[in-house]
């Protein structure tokens, strides 16, 4: 017999255990993360052209775990030098690797895959030690979502060829990713941008590199070529540099709104492609027909996952009222069984937060609460004593005026409200600037898919909430940012149509303040600048003068007097003004935007075989016109009259093909790992702003608000400054082909100054600009205020007529956005 | 303390909905969320073991091996492994003897043998595992059982009326066994999940169960094609916990049938401390029917002890 290893200690533990049931210490070791550092002398460099770099006299930063405050390595502040020799490496390698068979890159993918999953719990252990977060997380979340990713992109190098056929790599990427889930969300910017055929230049969080420099080791030895993935450490300032470093073609940005905006303007009118995953206030909608104890649990996973440093956090709980009292009771129940500790501890629920400052942050946001008078209820558990620790907490009695139900926390902090009714439940959900996600708990399979379509925002989450996977896009709508990390739909981030060349703009400097603010600018609109046409007819031999005809502004469905009663000349090519059009100013954007929002909820409900009719029929009515139409063309342009029977034939060819995918770009069923379904639904945007081109008047003109349109979005359209009138005739088209009112809306006058006002308006989800560079800056630098969507030329003209550039998949990409709605299934559990 | 029951509330009953999906999303992290080790695992599978029913219920049970089995329900954890861990006087002995009303006299009488008569005999009965048997008889197998000396009744519901959802029926049926044993005798109620074809099912029956006087509501026969698993077990506990805010009265738990490793045992207490509170991890509200599980605990502990992994013959046989 073995000889017994007992002590007296354990014996009188086990006594008292036996009798009082607590649980214990569970440690997860550390020690080979530690001697991962200790290899590198616990002094850390970036990583750069497949080797370490070390510059001297560089900064340092040391980097702690928040359990304990261990100082666990330092590692190097970066400057400007470090980043230009990491893009210059990147931008060296793009040249071979963006030139490599896709199978050859889908291999390479498939090899980091499988590194990663060698060495899962080595990086599991140095994530959790790095950042703060429970081991079980990094274990059972973080680190097989990295590995998924690089196994499903692996896949999509491997079918780029087929798959995304008519697009081609950016370039250089220059990656700028978070703390709370260091290695996960690099791996969202990685895994596209390498499929794609891109190289990458990434600069971790300041407080979580290790993950990072560690992966980065890892994707050398899996034989990654040097110079193809880079990771450069350094403070904010340094990741500005990165991304405006000139060779840097695309920024990949996953963070807080306002270093998201700061990143739209700094990068504005350069050509730089830009995405944005930022913050959100996410709420969680209980209706009173869910599984009550379920829906506690989700709870827990939608606000005290991560400690709460989730983007997409359900934060606001939102309760029919006839259920509040009773889950209310529940989730503080719940909340008394939490445990806390260090993060390598196997049995904890909550870590600690990241840092100091995160602490503070949250800590005032609660007693900010309190102050107001709130009812603040905090985990009853024990708290450790030293380390940043921050109880699971919940704040009722606050109202949506309270900061703590509108702005984004970040901490494992849980606002709840009640509501009556569905329809309440939706204006409550909705009634916030973030739309990143939202889960819906309800049995009732109508109440939950209404919901779910209703919710703004890209990730809604049926009966589950923080579900990921690679297969399905995550991104948020309105300041929650654009673009979309995962799935086919991320894809598009990380390429650009194989016919445009980088736009390396010459732009002027301009002043946003001023910028396009002269009503009246570029043309007076005032009599006396030209001869007019020739205006008479002859009737039975008596000469008349023609029946005069007025152009207005067309919003709502009706033509109106422009508001400020001022009329511009138009010239023919013959130098004689062709006619006087409205020239809108700021209170005539106002209205538009109005009539298009008014519009848009029944435009969108209608079918899409509706949608898909009107645009037919607008092309029924324009051919008969065909003749009118180009003579009116040839008149104003001075081409030919065959190339203007050609563009008009190109508008009635360019409406069937729009009004041929009204019907056929719906959204897919995305293969993600959940038993159930994931849909994609690829939803509208909104309500559009465009500003035409002056080329193609006719054409461009249907090529923009076609797509738009036919995708459920209304339009403000401000047809080309020089040749409205093509346009303008257009509205006699909308009347004849049942286009509700509202749908499409065209104000002519300065492209400029228009195009002003509707950057700036709040309530205008995006903006399309085809104009001057100077135009196209002034668009990206002011959509950051409320994180708009834009599409500018950067003042280079396309041919509208080539179907590669005047049509296809850009424009639907434009002219959608992606929301995942994820669907758990199942009731068969036993026989 | 017993289950006094409650008229039936059939709007309660009815009301309940429960989601699969999320509830298995919760029982997959019970497991990774808690995890015992070293001193506390020890003692945690000793708990463990105090609340183990020791079962045979076989075509073939004679008394050769329902001695055996008794024997091992005194001496569950070998003596020099108790004495290891400071543990020789606590009385570490299983929580009941399970068999079939047959075998209840020479259960009672070898637990007598082996020094263990406070170990309560329990038997299964109401036409056990099918309950396809008439009302009258599955009462007078309660009786019999009793008046040979068991201490704790398992019965099985109607899976036929849970099934047609006449709950009335159900309740109706239990209230007349647990009237059948009567102010001393526990009544646990099985609800055989695995017939019930949907968790929104097993939470009713557990509700009803629970209402018309089940002092336990307890999983599964160990016959039915699945038996005690995490999420029928959590939808059980949450039936136990709402019942308890309704009505202040305590009801135990047994989950039965497919328990076997000594890791099991200790999510399964995990289950009880998080969704319960510490009251449901002792034996009179929380038992664990098996029969291979002692033997995995035992060999945990004898590492615990000893710092190797013990052969199966090291251990005495159940």
């Amino acid at each position: 017999m073995a000889a017994s290893v007992s002590v007296p200690e354990r014996k009188s533990e086990v006594k008292r255990i036996f009798e009082n049931m607590e649980y214990g210490p569970a440690p997860e070791a550390s020690n080979v993360a530690k001697a991962w550092l200790q290899q590198h002398d616990n002094a850390l460099g970036h990583f750069i052209g497949g080797k370490w770099v070390k510059p001297e006299n560089r900064k340092t930063y040391d980097t702690c775990s928040p359990a304990t405050g261990e100082v666990l390595a330092s590692t190097t502040q970066g400057e400007e030098e470090d980043v230009n020799n990491a893009v210059s490496c990147a931008k060296e390698a793009f040249k071979s690797w963006s030139q490599l068979p896709p199978h050859s890159r889908a291999r390479y993918l498939y090899a980091i895959a499988r590194n990663v999953q060698k060495h899962h719990r080595l990086i599991a252990v140095m994530e959790a030690l790095d950042n703060g977060k429970s081991i079980r997380e990094t274990r059972d979340c973080d680190i097989p979502l990295v590995a998924r990713h690089f196994y499903h992109h692996a896949g999509w190098a491997q079918l780029s060829d087929t798959e995304m056929r008519g697009w081609k790599p950016i370039g250089v990427v220059g990656a700028i990713v978070p703390w709370n889930f260091p290695l996960m969300l690099l791996t969202w910017k990685v895994c596209p941008a390498l499929a794609m055929g891109n190289t990458v230049v990434l600069k971790p969080a300041t407080f979580t590199r290790l993950s990072a420099l560690l992966f980065a080791e890892i994707c050398h030895e899996a034989g990654l070529p040097p110079g193809v993935f880079n990771v450069v450490t350094g403070n904010g300032a340094f990741g500005s540099k990165l991304a405006m470093h000139p060779d840097v073609d695309k920024v990949a940005f996953t963070g807080s709104t306002p270093v998201g905006q700061t990143l739209r303007r700094l990068t504005a009118g350069t050509g730089k492609k830009l995405s944005l995953e930022l913050g959100g206030k996410s709420p969680v909608i209980v209706m009173e027909n869910a599984d009550l104890d379920s829906t506690v649990e989700g709870i827990v996973d939608a606000i005290y996952f991560n400690q709460g440093q989730v983007c997409s956090a359900g934060s606001k709980l939102i309760v029919q009222e006839n259920i509040y009292d009773d889950l209310i009771a529940r989730l503080k129940e719940r909340m008394s069984h939490f445990r806390l500790g260090h993060s390598l501890d196997k049995g904890i629920d909550v870590g600690a937060v990241v840092s100091k400052q995160q602490l503070a942050t949250i800590t005032e946001f609660v007693e900010e609460a309190k102050v107001e008078g709130a009812e603040v209820f905090h985990a009853p558990v024990p708290v450790p004593q030293t380390g940043l620790f921050y109880p699971p907490t919940l704040i009722t009695k606050v109202q949506t005026v309270s900061r703590v139900v509108r702005e984004e926390i970040f901490g494992p902090v849980l606002v709840a409200l009640p509501f009556r009714t569905a329809k309440e439940a939706q204006s409550i959900g909705n009634n916030t600037n973030y739309g990143l996600a939202a889960s819906v708990w309800s049995d009732h399979l109508p109440t939950a898919l209404e919901l779910a379509i209703s919710i703004k925002a890209g990730s809604v989450w049926v009966n589950c909430h923080n579900l990921f996977d690679a297969a399905a896009g995550f991104g948020g709508y309105r300041e929650s940012g654009f673009g979309r990390d995962g799935g086919k739909e991320g894809l598009f981030e990380y390429v650009r149509p194989a016919w445009e060349e980088r736009p390396r703009p010459e732009c002027k400097e301009i002043d946003v303040k001023s910028f396009g603010s002269t009503f009246g600018g570029s043309i007076i609109p005032a009599p006396g600048q030209g001869q007019p046409t020739a205006n008479d007819v002859q009737q039975n031999g008596i000469r008349l003068p023609k029946v005069d005809h007025t152009y207005k502004v067309y919003y709502g469905g009706a033509q109106k007097r422009p508001d400020g009663c001022y009329s511009r000349p138009i010239y023919a090519i013959n130098k004689q003004i062709a006619a006087y059009v409205g020239d809108s100013n700021r209170k005539d954007v106002r209205n538009a935007v109005e009539a298009a929002h008014k519009a848009a909820p029944g435009w969108g409900k209608r079918a899409a075989h509706n949608r898909a009719q009107i645009v037919y029929y607008m092309a029924e009515n324009l051919e008969m016109r065909r003749s009118e139409v180009a003579n009116r063309l040839t008149q104003l342009t001075g081409e030919s009259l065959e190339s203007s029977m050609r563009e008009v034939d190109l508008s009635i060819q360019r409406l069937f093909y729009w009004g041929a995918y009204a019907d056929k770009f719906g959204g897919s069923v995305q293969e993600t790992q959940l038993y159930g379904c994931t849909v994609c639904i690829r939803e509208p945007v909104g309500v559009i702003g465009i500003a035409c081109p002056d080329q193609n008047p006719l054409l461009a003109f249907v090529s923009l608000f076609a797509p738009a349109v036919i995708r459920a979005n209304c339009v403000v359209i401000i047809p080309s400054e020089r040749h409205p009138i093509p346009a303008l005739d257009f509205y006699q088209v909308f009347d004849t082909s049942d286009l509700p009112g509202g749908v499409v809306n065209i104000l002519s006058g300065g492209r400029d100054h228009v195009t002003k006002y509707l950057v700036e308006h709040q309530n205008v989800e995006a903006m399309w600009y085809f104009g001057s560079a100077e135009g196209s800056k002034f668009v990206e630098h002011s959509s950051a205020e409320n994180v708009k969507r834009t599409w500018v030329n950067y003042g280079i003209q396309r041919d509208w007529s080539d179907p590669d550039q005047g049509q296809g998949e850009e424009f639907l990409y434009h002219a959608t956005q992606c929301k995942n709605i994820w669907m758990p299934m199942g009731v068969t559990y036993a026989n | 303390m017993m289950n006094p029951g409650m008229e039936l509330d059939l709007g309660w009953v009815q009301k309940t909905t429960i989601n699969l999906p999320a509830v298995e999303r919760r029982a997959a992290t019970l497991r990774t969320r808690r995890t015992v080790k070293k001193s506390w695992q020890a003692a945690w599978l000793l708990r463990a073991v105090t609340c183990i029913d020791l079962t045979t219920l076989s075509g073939d049970d004679t008394s050769s091996n329902v001695s055996r089995l008794c024997y091992k329900a005194k001496h569950p954890i070998r003596d020099d492994l108790l004495k290891a861990m400071g543990m020789e006087d606590a009385g570490i002995e299983v929580g009941a003897v399970c068999v079939y009303s047959s075998r209840v006299p020479e259960a009672i009488k070898y637990l007598k043998q082996a020094g263990g008569s406070s170990i309560p005999v329990a038997s299964v009965a109401t036409g056990f595992p099918a309950g396809q048997t008439p009302l009258e008889t599955r009462v007078e197998e309660i009786r019999r059982a009793i008046k040979m000396g068991a201490r704790e009744i398992d019965i099985v519901i109607s899976r036929t009326k849970a099934l047609q959802g006449d709950w009335q029926g159900v309740y109706d049926e239990i209230k007349v066994c647990k009237e059948a044993c009567g102010a001393d005798v526990h009544m646990k109620t099985i609800l055989g999940t695995g017939d019930l074809g949907t968790l929104t099912n097993v939470y009713k029956a557990s509700l009803v169960a629970m209402m018309a006087g089940s002092d336990f509501i307890k999983t599964s026969t160990g016959k039915e094609g699945v038996n005690a698993t995490l999420p029928v077990g959590l939808v059980m506990v949450r039936a136990i916990r709402d019942y308890y805010h309704k009505t202040g009265v305590k009801v135990g738990f047994k989950p039965a049938g497919g328990i076997r490793s000594a890791k099991d045992s200790c999510t399964w207490l995990a289950l009880m401390k998080e969704e319960l509170g510490d009251e449901w991890m002792k034996n009179d509200l929380f038992r664990i029917g098996a029969s291979s599980l002692l033997t995995d605990i035992e060999r945990q502990l004898y590492h615990f002890v000893y710092g190797r992994y013990a052969a199966a013959h090291q251990l005495p046989l159940a």
